[in-house]
């Protein structure tokens, strides 16, 4: 039995369910910030298999791979802004959990 | 032998994903997203992109974990203290991410030629040569952009990063 497109979008879905999950139920903000990168690789997947899937040629369509390498890089650029803003959260509040960091509850 | 493969791989990878999230030490769940990752990584070879690959490793295995545990020793955190559990959170969470994967099965249920294989490709991938080849044609602007932006982030960083914001 070969693989087909619908095994990898589900095993996409599947980890882009656990970033969310994640997300949702973690307090401490560098594991919110994890779960992030994950949802993010879950995108990364389905664009590589919907580009592998279009074959032109002979070649896999290379334009979704682009995307990912953009998506890669963006993201790289994003976790170091964000670490950043953490340390400085942190030095401020000594603390990384979201339930102390209220100022901005209405 | 290659569905097997992608079995295996999925496992660990979702597995992983599965222990990022449920770890109470921060350094254990980053560690767990370092094999997550490298578990996408041979996914990204099975279908092909060999470049995005090794991508993966180098740039999310090897820099972006290696900058997020530098930040959890930095800051020193402990294990997390057992607080409260919310029930209210934990079911409304576990609801919500159930009924989003319920709505996205049903989305990758209606994809058109969902359940066909994958065609062949023909004769050896170049797969470097032609990611190389477009990045600089077709994706040059794009690419100077991103150049750009590394730069602004690592200003960015530089200025948040300094004893007393003014």
């Amino acid at each position: 039995m070969d693989l087909t497109l619908d095994d990898y979008l589900l095993v996409s879905g599947l980890l882009f369910t656990i970033g969310f999950a994640g997300v949702l139920l973690r307090r401490n903000i560098i594991i919110i910030f994890m779960c992030l990168e994950i949802m993010l690789n879950a995108a990364n997947l389905s664009l590589v298999a919907f580009s592998r899937f279009r074959v032109h040629n002979g070649l896999p369509n290379y334009n979704g791979q682009m995307l990912v390498f953009f998506i890669i890089t963006v993201a790289a650029a994003e976790v170091a802004v964000g670490l950043a803003v953490i340390v400085a959260l942190y030095r401020a509040r000594q603390t990384t959990h979201v339930e102390d960091i209220t100022s901005l509850k209405f | 032998m290659a569905t097997i493969l992608f079995w295996l791989f999925s496992a660990l990878m979702l597995g992983f994903a599965v222990a990022v999230v449920f770890n109470r030490n921060p350094v254990a769940s980053a560690l767990s997203l370092v094999v997550s990752f490298t578990g996408l990584a041979a996914l990204f070879v099975m279908l092909d992109a060999y470049f995005l690959g090794v991508i993966q490793v180098l740039v999310y295995a090897g820099a972006v974990m290696v900058l997020f545990l530098f930040i959890i020793m930095l800051l020193d955190l402990k294990t997390e203290q057992r607080r409260k559990l919310n029930a209210g959170v934990i079911i409304g969470g576990i609801v919500v991410a159930s009924a989003f994967f319920a709505q996205l099965c049903a989305v990758i249920e209606a994809v058109p030629f969902g359940n066909r294989t994958f065609p062949p490709i023909q004769g050896n991938l170049q797969d470097v040569q032609n990611v190389g080849r477009l990045l600089f044609t077709n994706y040059n602007l794009p690419f100077q952009v991103v150049g750009v932006l590394l730069l602004v982030a690592t200003i960015g960083v530089v200025i948040l990063s300094k004893k007393e914001l003014k």
